[in-house]
């Protein structure tokens, strides 16, 4: 018997004592420190100069999964501005957005980066951010800037485009479509997986393309020939992209899916061995794509506020910018930003993404919603 | 009717039971008497076919039974601590068997009535068997195990937890129910008293063989070994050696001893060889010049019909005699033997 | 700390403030969050109104909910029993090898099961490559992802476990002369079964449908990866509205469905248990347990064990095997598939190629995962043993608070953790910065099983048993140590490791309380498949496999820690 309370014991003493690391190393460090040796520490040491003396603010920021930077980025900013930032992923892009609302009372954070042009008219109504005006705002092309009042302010954008097999159309002889109507054509039978709107971000941002491109009238109509040519519908991204398309390393049976401009240079960055070409390619037609633009903005309420500026100032300045790509693979919105070679290489920008402005998403959405599943899943 | 052949079983690599064979006749009662741990029970479940033995076959009225399912046998077995159904009432617990055998419900219900009534349990039908008492317990057993009316009765110790009046009482209440029923039945304990109540035979197990066979009164005048007398209670011992052949003596350390062979046909001893003796507790007298035993009594305890004294001989051995008056405690005391209450054994 | 709580105990004054803690636990962290995203949910409604919809939205994934649990468990009840019975019967070796590994598939995240139910029954997962060499097919002759039939195999390869360590434990601990006095008795095997073993293991039974029925009938990530978009449990729906149409006010709604329900369910059950549990005086361990003999033995074994094997170890094994084969063709050169075996998946694991702030090292992703688990079993066996003892004394009280206890497995975890965030956003109870709320949060769900399986047990003890110790001059916490826990230990075990592999392999809550600096394995896990790349996909099935092996031993150690004080 007193080996299982000595066993028991020893849990509960690992348990307090790891605890109290625990809130030692909250208290000391926020950026993971094993990657440390990794990062570049000339722009360390450049920059210790400029280190105020006292003990570090702590800066708090929002966002949602999908978000990530570089180690050195951010601890460039942490010693220029003598504070700590806290990074609080809280679940997807709708999650994290809930949980801004609902604690808008006694917000979590000072910052919270991550509504899309999708949500940004619930997060603009729900009244969770300041405005503010940043200068680097400047260097930022209008076409991104869709809040005139800079509550909420554009960081990237993202296209979501038909990723493609190349290797499948090649073996097959068969030509890449050039639209959405080619979609439906019987030679393309069954070769399409899509993510269901409902719970997919780019699943509803390719059903926005095609309510853009076909109206409201007609996108329905256009689902339906779809179903007819036997489009699979899968729930979410990861089974997509990773059991069903053929391009990626799942090796599936559909070689187009619903993905991202930026997937194919993706595969080959991500890769192990980079190989000479990506796999995948995007369909980046007239109307095929549809442009998510991501913004950032500082929580109401805030003790933080000069602080929680300079961070979205960085958020915008060219060294985050051009940190962004590789990390989340989405494109800068900073003119100056120069994107990387794997992208210029491997990944194609649509000239003419399709366009929905973002009020009338807030405002039909549901609708939308209920009358796509209708009509694809029922 | 049954017959047991040759039965060998090991357990955890060990032999349990090697070779035991014996019979069962038409409206006999056995006992099977061992200590614990000697394996009757496990004979009990083998022959309910609860468990295979390694070697050996059990017969019902010259039918093998190797190939008959337990359900099949149609014998009834009471578990030591009754493995009553805890989720049943007592009447359910009765009419189990019956329903087994998928008889009309009124006939199930009389047959209930019937087995509760032999074990005056009549008014206890529709208790839970968890709110029964020790002895009220065993009844249902009881009356669950004869309501079906199996042709063989098992009981595996099925007084073992009782107090001791409860058991006698219990114990003379099986006897005549098992007269009544007619039902041929094995019946396992180690308790003698129980064993001599009920027996008509007893089957002594030892070493996982059978050491003895008879019945209560044969085995108990003349047990065939030390062991036998030992279990039976029988623990007077003094060693000694063959003195004469005719009369039979021997010389042991508290002088010289006449009396008999307690198996008869014991293989020959030469004059010389050692041998024990049993002193029986009872019989004695102070007339004869032999067969002498002298001591201080050290305890004298009452016991109803005698006194049981405990006597320290001058070798410093304790023996135990029953005698018909009080002996003075710390005195000495010397009595005779009937030279019919010492047997003689060949050194084990 | 301990001692004190203890001297208490002793002195028997603080009895009434012992049972409160479980009440006051489940006051604190899930009725007081609930409540409030309730009262959200309400006054919206008030203002806004009901919808004309919002019946038909309730009911329809209402129904489909209760048709697939009642299915799912219906299946699992038919592959867990004769588990459970082999399990609580027999010696074989390999036996505590195979329940270890049947445990496995309870802490795996859904998208890794997907992952590898893909690998095995996919359009191009190795059965239908088999079949389509085999006949030379050009189509896959299995198509059974996203239909119900996935959802259902998904279900009972999950749930087993659960059958198998209530039902197996009791079945083990059950007396067998109570079947075999009803074989005596006249009663075929079957019939034996029927009439005498299933109704004296009717409490755990229950149990043990009742927690895969709620497991079933809350299911998520089941519904969403492997059933695909035409089901939706109402969970789903929750997740939905909560996350992509952003209206908490039917979330709400639907959530206060989904625990109303889970109360029913939890109150019929406790209505068809009915008069309760006798006690039966606890055998001697192990004593119905028998090696394999016979021909009978051999096959009903061997069955078992083959189908656990198909169904359980076949998709772990799948996935293991996966973590180890190069996956990704030479790219440009697709056709020539490059196969083989490679280990570079798990060298990756170590190497923060891209230099992100949020990479974690392997081992801190799995510290932090044992030591949350660590916590959950503390604090959900501590309470459950509270509760246990308080459910077992058939007070009116114990009679209230039995449903409640239910409610944490029928609370959605999006609705919890919305709950949590509309709540604890003042230190020290911070959503974001007290790193207990995670096994808090874990010991809620754990807690219901836990005193599922304690309370059986506990309440086996005959009462002489304890008032036998409490003569002979035991305090009470004495008896509890010398003869309630020893009793139960094994209990105890089964207890620990369900809420152990709970904690390890929970993500929905822990997502939303995770900070990014102690992510657990399961977070680790979704962070590699969020993004495309062959290694990515490589790395989370590596560390996929990683939070096998460390489920399994740690299983495995606490499994021997109770075999060692059994046997010495």
């Amino acid at each position: 018997m007193k080996k299982v309370f000595g066993f028991l014991f020893v849990i509960l003493g690992v348990i307090v004592l790891s605890a109290c690391s625990a809130a030692v190393s909250s208290a000391t460090a926020t950026v993971s420190a094993p990657s440390a040796a990794v990062m570049p520490t000339s722009a360390v040491t450049a920059t210790a100069a400029s280190v105020q003396s006292g003990s570090p603010a702590t800066l708090t920021v929002m966002t949602h999964d999908s978000f990530a930077a570089s180690t050195g980025v951010i601890q460039q900013f942490e010693q220029q501005n003598n504070v700590k930032l806290q990074f609080v992923p809280s679940g997807d892009a709708g999650a994290a957005l809930n949980r801004a609302i609902l604690s808008k009372d006694a917000p979590l954070a000072d910052v919270f980066y991550g509504v899309d042009n999708t949500f940004l008219s619930r997060a603009l109504s729900g009244g969770i951010y300041e405005p503010y005006a940043s200068p680097a705002l400047a260097d930022i092309p209008a076409e991104f800037k869709l809040d005139a009042q800079n509550f909420a302010l554009p960081v990237d954008y993202g296209d979501v485009c038909i990723n493609y097999d190349k290797a499948y159309f090649t073996q097959k002889n068969l030509p890449v479509p050039q639209s959405l109507e080619d979609l439906t054509k019987p030679v393309y039978k069954g070769l399409l997986v899509v993510e269901n709107p409902a719970t997919s971000s780019p699943g509803t941002a390719f059903l926005l393309a095609t309510v853009a491109h076909f109206g409201e009238q007609g996108y329905l109509e256009y689902w339906k020939a779809l179903r007819q040519n036997d489009v699979v519908v899968v729930n979410d991204w990861e089974t997509a992209y990773y059991t069903n398309f053929a391009g990626s390393s799942g090796q599936g049976a559909q070689p187009m899916v619903i993905s991202y401009s930026s997937s194919p240079a993706a595969e080959v960055a991500l890769a192990k061995t980079p190989p000479k070409e990506a796999p995948t390619a995007s369909i980046v037609a007239p109307d095929t794509c549809f442009r998510q633009v991501e913004f950032v903005g500082i929580l109401k309420g805030t003790k933080n506020r000069a602080l929680a500026e300079k961070f979205v100032d960085f958020m915008l300045s060219k060294s985050f910018q051009e940190d962004m790509p590789l990390q989340m693979f989405v494109y800068p919105v900073n003119k100056n930003a120069k994107v990387p070679d794997v992208f210029t290489q491997n990944a194609q920008v649509p000239t003419q993404p399709a366009h929905l402005d973002y009020q009338s998403i807030e405002k039909n959405r549901d609708a939308w919603l209920k009358a796509w599943n209708d009509a694809v899943i029922k | 009717m049954l017959e047991v052949q040759n039965i060998w079983k090991t357990y955890e690599g060990r032999p349990l039971l090697c070779g035991v064979s014996f019979t069962v006749a038409a409206g006999e009662t056995i006992c099977l008497l061992g200590a614990s741990g000697s394996g009757k029970s496990t004979l009990l479940r083998i022959i309910t076919g609860l468990e295979q033995a390694e070697q050996g076959v059990i017969r019902w009225d010259g039918q093998p039974m190797e190939a008959i399912p337990v359900h099949r046998r149609n014998f009834g077995l009471m578990f030591q601590e009754y493995a009553l159904f805890p989720h049943r009432s007592v009447a359910e617990n009765v009419a189990f068997g019956l329903r087994m055998k998928n008889l009309p419900r009124a006939q199930v219900e009389s047959r209930v009535r019937q087995a509760l009534d032999r074990v005056h349990l009549l008014a206890f039908a529709a208790r839970p068997v968890t709110a029964l008492s020790g002895g009220e317990q065993q009844r249902v057993a009881l009356a669950r195990a004869i309501a079906p009316e199996p042709r063989l009765l098992m009981f595996d110790e099925p007084l073992g937890a009782l107090d001791r009046a409860l058991k006698a009482q219990l114990a003379d209440e099986l006897r005549s129910l098992l007269h009544q029923l007619g039902i041929p039945a094995i019946y396992v304990t180690h308790d003698q008293e129980e064993a001599f109540t009920l027996a008509d035979r007893l089957i002594m197990l030892h070493d996982g063989q059978v050491g003895q066979e008879g019945s209560p009164q044969s085995v108990y005048q003349s047990p065939a070994s030390m062991w036998v007398a030992r279990f039976l209670g029988l623990n007077n011992f003094l060693s000694g050696a063959l003195l004469t052949e005719q009369p039979l003596c021997a010389q042991t350390a508290l002088g010289v001893f006449r009396g008999n062979w307690a198996n008869a046909a014991h293989p020959p001893v030469a004059v010389g060889s050692p041998l024990t003796l049993l002193l029986r507790p009872r019989g004695l007298g102070v007339d004869a010049v032999d067969n002498q035993i002298s001591g201080v009594v050290e305890d004298c305890i009452f016991q109803g019909e005698s006194f049981r004294v405990a006597l320290r001989a001058a070798d410093g051995s304790l023996f135990i005699f029953a005698m018909p008056q009080a002996q003075p405690v710390g005195q000495p005391l010397t009595f005779s033997i009937s030279a019919d209450d010492v047997q003689f054994f060949q050194k084990e | 700390m301990g001692k004190t709580l203890f001297q208490n105990m002793r002195r028997g004054v603080a009895m009434p403030f012992l049972w409160a803690l479980p009440l006051l636990f489940l006051a604190v962290f899930f009725f007081y969050p609930l409540i409030a995203i309730f009262r959200l949910a309400v006054t919206a409604f008030l203002e806004q109104g009901l919808g004309a919809d919002t019946l038909h939205e309730v009911l329809q994934p209402l129904e489909f909910t209760f048709w697939q649990a009642a299915l799912s468990t219906l299946l699992t009840m038919a592959v867990g029993l004769p588990a459970a019975y082999v399990f609580g019967r027999y010696r074989f070796r390999g036996k505590n090898a195979l329940r270890v590994i049947t445990t496995l598939p309870f802490i795996l995240p859904t998208v890794v099961v997907a992952a590898s139910f893909n690998a095995l029954l996919g359009p191009r997962g190795g059965l239908n490559l088999v079949l389509m060499n085999l006949f030379h097919l050009a189509d896959p002759p299995v198509q059974i992802l996203n239909s119900l039939a996935a959802i259902l195999l998904v279900h009972v390869f999950y749930n087993t476990t659960i059958v198998i360590r209530t039902v197996g434990g009791a079945w083990e601990q059950m007396d067998p002369r109570l079947e075999q006095a009803a074989r005596v008795l006249g009663a075929s095997p079957a019939r034996a079964l029927w009439e005498v073993t299933l109704p004296l293991l009717r409490p755990s039974l229950l149990a043990a449908a009742l927690l895969v029925f709620l497991f079933d009938f809350t299911s998520f990530g089941v519904i969403l990866l492997l059933g695909g978009p035409r089901f939706a449990t109402l969970e789903v729906d929750i997740y939905i509205q909560a996350t992509q149409m952003l209206n908490l006010p039917l979330a709400g709604l639907l959530s206060a469905v989904q625990m109303t329900c889970t109360l029913g369910i939890t109150l019929i059950a406790a209505a068809v248990s009915g008069k309760g549990l006798t006690p039966l005086a606890p055998r001697v361990q192990g004593e119905g347990v028998q090696p394999v003999r016979g021909w009978r033995s051999r096959v009903a074994v061997g069955a078992v064990v083959a189908l656990l094997i198909l169904l359980l170890v076949t998709p772990l094994a799948a996935l293991v095997v996966r973590s180890v084969t190069r996956l990704d063709a030479n790219r440009g050169e697709r056709g020539q598939v490059q196969t083989g075996l490679t280990l570079e998946y798990y060298q990756e694991l170590f190497i923060n190629r891209r230099q992100s702030i949020f990479y974690v090292p392997p081992i801190i992703a799995a510290r932090n995962s044992l030591i949350y688990a660590g916590a959950t079993v503390m604090i959900s066996l501590s309470l459950g043993f509270l509760t246990a003892h308080l459910l077992n004394r058939r007070s009116r009280m114990a009679r209230l608070f039995d449903p409640l206890l239910m409610l944490p497995l029928g609370a959605s975890a999006v609705t919890l953790g919305l709950g949590f965030v509309l709540v604890f956003n003042r230190p020290p109870f911070n959503a974001i910065g007290f790193p207990f709320l995670i096994p808090i949060v874990h010991s809620l769900v754990a807690l219901p099983f836990v005193v599922r399986i304690l309370q059986p047990a506990l309440a086996s003890i005959p009462i002489s048993l304890r008032q036998a110790a409490r003569v002979l001059g035991a305090s009470s916490w004495q008896v509890w140590r010398e003869v309630d826990f020893p009793i139960v230990s094994r209990a105890a075990l089964v207890a620990a490791v369900f809420s152990f592999t709970i904690s390890l392999g929970e993500f929905g809550a822990t997502s939303f309380l995770a900070r990014p600096e102690y992510p657990t394995l399961p977070i680790a896990i979704y962070r590699f498949l969020s993004q495309p790349g062959a290694l990515n996909y490589g790395q989370a099935l590596a560390m996929a496999s990683v939070l096998l092996a460390i489920c399994a031993i740690s299983i495995w150690v606490l499994e021997r820690v109770q075999w060692d004080t059994l046997s010495s």
